[in-house]
């Protein structure tokens, strides 16, 4: 008798934890598919694709001229990122521009991608380049290169909100479990 | 803007608007008229300069950027590389209208620096950017390739 009792105060311990643990998790879910809008906008898309080439304009179109990766993320030999990309907005031409511009490693291809795909490849360091969750909350935050998604100059639509909020959204989702949407 | 700027080995001064793309300053304020306007936007390549050894769009390159960068137009190009691809160029008769030349030139310069021996892939990948209204891609991809083979021949 006494060790069905136990057995039922147990189950009902482990009820309480699952209670607990759900509404953070479905908090956590929630701050992150907010901070998706930001992941999912062409400003970041556009330099996360999947394959070779990058995308450009809201629509994400092919990028022309025909452009490709290359070894570092900075374009092939012979055609960098630099012969066009300097180092800000440039209205003359329209072109973008920022010191840092370059393509996203393979790994990190969003395009495409669920946001629950997105979520996993950006909380694993062997795919983020290597960051642990303090180094890429501040990545996100603070990144300048980041933050040019809200500065595009041009036509081109901000990412919706602003860096700092961003930044905030993703930590309040790391405070909160960092759990992933499951799709 | 008083600017003073490296083209082609000499100090060159210039007043002009800090935001002035490089292509207008070599054209309209030093008389450089071999580099070409084509889109004027960095998608066609017929204004390609070499800042160090790197190909640039000189109509997406505000003036003030240029600092004390080294920039070679195409009358100034020279060495190995340059030689190599004008031999070509000339052995291959390369060139129809040749409004884009001066550009593919540039490129293919800044290629063969990058890449001594390029396959068609990696001249495809460098010289995407360099648009021909007259089709000669075939002749340039041609032309790169005796250069890199004449750039491996006795020094």
């Amino acid at each position: 008798m006494i060790v069905r009792l136990l057995m039922f105060v147990a189950a009902l311990g482990l009820v309480a934890t699952a209670t607990a643990q759900q509404p953070d998790q479905a908090r956590s879910i929630a701050l992150f598919r907010e901070a998706g809008k930001v992941l999912q906008s062409p400003r970041c898309l556009n330099c996360h694709p999947v394959g070779e080439r990058p995308t450009q304009t809201d629509r994400m179109t092919p990028h022309v001229p025909f452009v490709v990766r290359g070894a570092d993320g900075h374009g092939p030999a012979g055609l960098p990122c630099n012969a066009c990309h300097h180092a800000a907005n440039y209205a003359e031409s329209g072109v973008p521009g920022h010191p840092k511009w370059h393509l996203a490693p393979a790994s990190m291809a969003w395009a495409g991608k669920s946001l629950g795909e997105i979520c996993q490849q950006i909380k694993d360091p062997a795919r983020n380049g290597g960051l642990d969750m303090p180094a890429l909350l501040k990545h996100m935050a603070e990144d300048s290169l980041v933050g040019w998604a809200w500065a595009p100059g041009g036509k081109r639509t901000p990412a919706p909100g602003t860096q700092a909020e961003f930044g905030a959204t993703m930590r309040a989702w790391a405070e909160s479990g960092a759990f992933c949407p499951p799709d | 803007m008083k600017l003073s700027l490296r083209i082609n080995g000499a100090a060159r001064q210039v007043e002009v608007d800090g935001d002035t793309p490089l292509l207008w300053v070599l054209r309209e304020e030093l008389g450089l008229l071999g580099t070409k306007f084509g889109c004027g936007a960095a998608f066609c390549g017929a204004c390609t300069v070499l800042m160090g050894d790197v190909p640039v769009r000189s109509c997406s390159l505000p003036v003030s950027e240029v600092g004390d960068g080294a920039v070679t137009t195409i009358e100034g190009i020279a060495g190995r590389e340059a030689m190599a691809v004008q031999r070509a160029w000339i052995a291959g008769d390369v060139p129809q209208c040749g409004y884009c030349q001066s550009g593919q030139i540039m490129g293919a310069i800044a290629l063969l620096k990058a890449t001594k021996r390029p396959t068609d892939s990696d001249i495809d990948q460098a010289m995407s950017g360099n648009l021909c209204r007259c089709a000669t891609y075939v002749r340039i991809r041609e032309a790169i390739h005796a250069a890199a083979r004449d750039l491996e021949g006795p020094r």
